[in-house]
C-alpha cells in the first residue's frame, strides 16, 4: 500500500508521464498503466556488476529512476585514485569494499531505495543467485568478467523442443569506457549478439614487438616494457611476481627503465608512466562514465517497462575530437561458441552398461552427428576431465582406458554435459546426457 | 522484441520452476581449446606432450626440424593458455637453450603472432607453424639475440657452425649452451 501512495507522489511525476500515457514514440505493444511503475518499485530486481567508475554512476542513475531493489557486486576495495570520479566514496573510505560503501551511501541518500552489496567475485556465485534478477547491468573493466557473466546468462536459458523460452532470458546491458571513448550495448541472451559473438571487437591489449623493445626502443614505453618482461624475470629482484600496486616494485622498474632510457637517449620516463604501463592503466574520464552509464540506465528502464523500443543493439561513443556516436546492430554469430549452443540431449538407456566407446561410435554413426574423430571432455565436480582425444598421442595413450569404462565408472551422472569437438562442426558441442529409467530390462 | 514486464510478471506470479542445479559449466576458453587440441594437425617434425591429460591448457611442444640450420636439434616449448583465450594469445616459452636470433637466453620468443599480431581467429596450430618457421628461416631483421643476428647477416657459414656448436653443447660467444641433439 505504501508503494502505491509513494508512486502517486510528485517525486515520480515525470516517470508517470512516460508510463501512464501513450505517445508517438512508445513501443507498439506498450500498454500504459500505473502497474508498470509499481513493477519498477516493488518487484523489478536489478544487478549491477562493478561499483567503480561506471558502477557509481549506474547506482545513482537507477536509484533516482525509481528502481528499489538493486544488488551491486564488486571484488575491489577503494583506492585514493578512485576518488575523483567514483563519487560515492570519500577519503575515509579508502581500503573499504567498494560494493559496501556504495550501497550504504545510496541507501542513506535515496529514500526508499534498498541496495544490497556483495563484496566478492562474480565467479563466487552460481545460477541460483543470478536467476533472481530481471536485468543485469555491467560496468566492468575486464573482458574475462564480461565473458563469464555472458556465459552464465546464456547457460541459464531454457529451451523447449529447441525453442527458446523467453521467460528464461535475463537481458544484459553492458557499458564500457576507455578514456574519451565508450560503448553501450543491449544483449538479449539467446536472441541477439552476445559478448562471445563479437569477441573480435575488443581491442587487443597494447603490446610492442619483443624485438623492438629489446633492440630498437624508441618510446619511453618500450624501455618500461623491456624492464617488465625481460629484466624483471631475469633478475627477480624481490623473489616474487611483479605487483603493480607495490611501490617498491614500481620504484625498481622506474630506476631500471630510466637507466635504459638514458642509454638510448629516450626522454619521458616518469614514475607515473611506469605505473601506467605496468598496470595497463588508461586514464579514466568522469564525463565518459557519466554518459555511458546514463545510456545504460535508460536502456534498463526501457527494457523493464517496455515503454520504448530498446537500443538495437550496440552504440559507440567517442568525444576525443568533437562528439561522434553511432548505433548499429551487432549480429549474432551463427557458430558462436557460447550462444549458438542449443543444449542437445543424448538419451542413455543404461549408464552402467553404456561404454564410452559406444558413445563415440554413436556420434560417428548417427545421422544427426556423423562425426569423424570426436574428442570428448567433461567437467566433474568443477574440474575438467578429458575423456578421450585420439588426435594427440600423449593424451590418447593416457585416456584410451576410458573407452572400455562405462559412464557410471567414469563418474558421469544424469544431466552431466560432455564437450565434443570434431572437424565436422565449427564449434565444440555441448551434449547433455539424459539417463532413462533403467528399470526396463535391456539385453 | 521481448516484453520483459509482462513475461516476468507471469513468471514471478507462478514462481520459476525449480531446476536441478547445473554442474559447473565449461568456460568459453575451455570449449575453444578443446576444439584447437582435437584439431591439432602437427607437421611431422613436431610432437606434443600433455603432462596431465585433463589439463588441456598446459602442454609442451617439441620441434625436431628436418631441414635448415637447426636440423640436428630438438627444441622444447612450453605453452600456457590463459582464461582469456582466444582474446589473448597463449604464453609460449622456449625451454631449450638455443642460439637463435629470435629467441633469447630466458626463452622469450620473438614471433609476431605471439604478441602484437595475435588475433582470436588464430589457433594453437598457427603458433606451431610459426615456431617451426622460425627454425627454417631465422630472421635477423628482428633480433632478440643481437649477436646471433649479426653473425647470420655477415657470415652464414659461421652462423651455421655456431648453431651446430650450440646444439652439440658448448660455448658460443661466451655463453654456454646445453646439448640438445635429436
Amino acid at each position: 500500500m505504501s508503494e502505491t501512495v509513494e508512486s502517486s507522489q510528485k517525486r515520480w511525476g515525470h516517470l508517470r508521464k512516460v508510463l501512464e500515457r501513450p505517445g508517438p514514440f512508445c513501443h507498439p505493444e506498450f500498454e500504459p498503466s500505473s502497474e508498470i511503475l509499481d513493477f519498477i518499485m516493488t518487484s523489478c530486481k536489478i544487478l549491477i556488476i562493478g561499483a567503480g567508475g561506471l558502477g557509481c554512476e549506474l547506482l545513482k542513475d537507477l536509484a533516482l529512476m525509481g528502481f528499489k531493489q538493486i544488488h551491486v557486486i564488486d571484488m575491489d576495495t577503494i583506492d585514493l585514485s578512485n576518488l575523483n570520479r567514483q563519487f560515492l566514496f570519500r577519503h575515509k573510505d579508502i581500503g573499504s569494499a567498494k560494493a559496501e560503501v556504495a550501497a550504504e551511501f545510496i541507501n542513506k541518500r535515496v529514500a526508499g531505495c534498498y541496495v544490497t552489496p556483495h563484496f566478492c567475485k562474480i565467479q563466487d556465485y552460481d545460477e541460483e543467485f543470478y536467476r533472481q534478477f530481471h536485468i543485469v547491468v555491467c560496468g566492468l573493466d575486464s573482458i574475462v568478467a564480461r565473458r563469464w557473466i555472458n556465459g552464465m546468462l546464456v547457460a541459464m536459458l531454457q529451451y523447449e523442443n529447441g525453442v527458446l523460452d523467453q521467460s528464461s532470458v535475463i537481458p544484459m546491458v553492458d557499458g564500457g569506457t576507455e578514456g574519451f571513448k565508450g560503448n553501450a550495448r543491449v544483449i538479449l541472451p539467446g536472441m541477439s549478439a552476445c559478448v562471445e559473438c563479437t569477441l573480435d571487437l575488443y581491442p587487443p591489449q597494447v603490446t610492442y614487438p619483443l624485438c623492438t623493445i629489446a633492440n630498437t626502443p624508441r618510446l619511453p614505453e618500450h624501455c618500461i616494457e623491456y624492464v617488465k618482461v625481460i629484466t624483471w624475470p631475469k633478475e627477480n629482484p624481490f623473489n616474487t611476481a611483479l605487483d603493480g600496486d607495490d611501490p617498491q616494485h614500481i620504484g625498481w622498474i622506474y630506476e631500471k627503465s630510466m637507466e635504459r632510457a638514458l642509454h638510448f637517449n629516450i626522454p619521458g620516463v616518469t614514475y607515473r608512466l611506469v605505473q601506467g604501463v605496468v598496470k595497463n592503466i588508461i586514464p579514466a574520464v568522469a564525463s565518459t562514465n557519466a554518459i555511458i552509464a546514463g545510456i545504460c540506465a535508460t536502456e534498463v528502464f526501457k527494457i523493464a517497462t517496455s515503454c520504448c523500443v530498446p537500443m538495437n543493439n550496440y552504440m559507440v561513443f567517442n568525444d576525443v575530437d568533437g562528439i561522434y556516436s553511432y548505433t548499429y546492430e551487432a549480429e549474432k554469430k551463427e557458430n558462436c561458441l557460447v550462444c549458438s549452443q542449443i543444449p542437445q540431449e543424448l538419451p542413455i538407456k543404461d549408464p552402467s552398461l553404456m561404454k564410452l566407446k559406444e558413445i563415440i561410435s554413436l556420434l560417428c554413426e548417427s545421422v544427426i552427428y556423423q562425426m569423424k574423430s570426436p574428442g570428448i571432455t567433461t567437467t566433474i565436480g568443477g574440474k575438467n576431465k578429458t575423456l578421450y582425444i585420439s588426435a594427440i598421442k600423449s593424451i590418447e595413450e593416457k585416456t584410451k582406458d576410458n573407452l572400455n569404462k562405462t559412464l557410471t565408472e567414469l563418474g558421469l551422472k544424469d544431466g552431466s554435459e560432455i564437450m565434443v569437438a570434431d572437424v565436422t562442426s565449427p564449434t565444440t558441442l555441448v551434449i547433455k546426457l539424459k539417463f532413462m529409467n533403467n528399470d526396463v530390462e535391456m539385453n | 522484441m521481448i516484453k520483459l514486464f509482462s513475461l516476468k510478471q507471469q513468471k514471478k506470479d507462478g514462481e520459476a520452476s525449480p531446476r536441478s542445479g547445473n554442474p559447473k559449466k565449461a568456460s568459453a576458453a575451455q570449449l575453444r581449446i578443446t576444439k584447437d587440441i582435437n584439431e591439432l594437425n602437427l607437421p611431422k617434425t613436431c610432437t606434443t606432450e600433455f603432462p596431465d591429460p585433463d589439463d588441456l591448457l598446459t602442454f609442451k611442444l617439441i620441434i625436431c626440424p628436418d631441414e635448415g640450420f637447426y636440423r640436428t636439434g630438438r627444441f622444447i616449448f612450453s605453452f600456457k593458455v590463459g582464461p582469456n583465450y582466444p582474446h589473448e594469445p597463449p604464453k609460449v616459452k622456449c625451454e631449450t637453450q638455443v642460439y637463435h636470433p629470435n629467441i633469447d637466453q630466458q626463452g622469450n620468443v620473438c614471433l609476431n603472432i605471439l604478441r602484437e599480431d595475435w588475433k582470436p581467429v588464430l589457433t594453437i596450430n598457427s603458433i606451431v607453424y610459426g615456431l617451426q618457421y622460425l627454425f627454417l628461416e631465422p630472421n635477423p631483421e628482428d633480433p632478440l639475440n643481437k649477436e646471433a643476428a649479426e653473425v647470420l647477416t655477415n657470415n652464414r657459414r659461421v652462423f651455421e657452425q655456431n648453431v651446430q656448436k650450440a646444439i652439440r653443447g658448448g660455448y658460443v660467444g661466451g655463453i654456454y649452451f646445453e646439448r640438445c641433439l635429436k
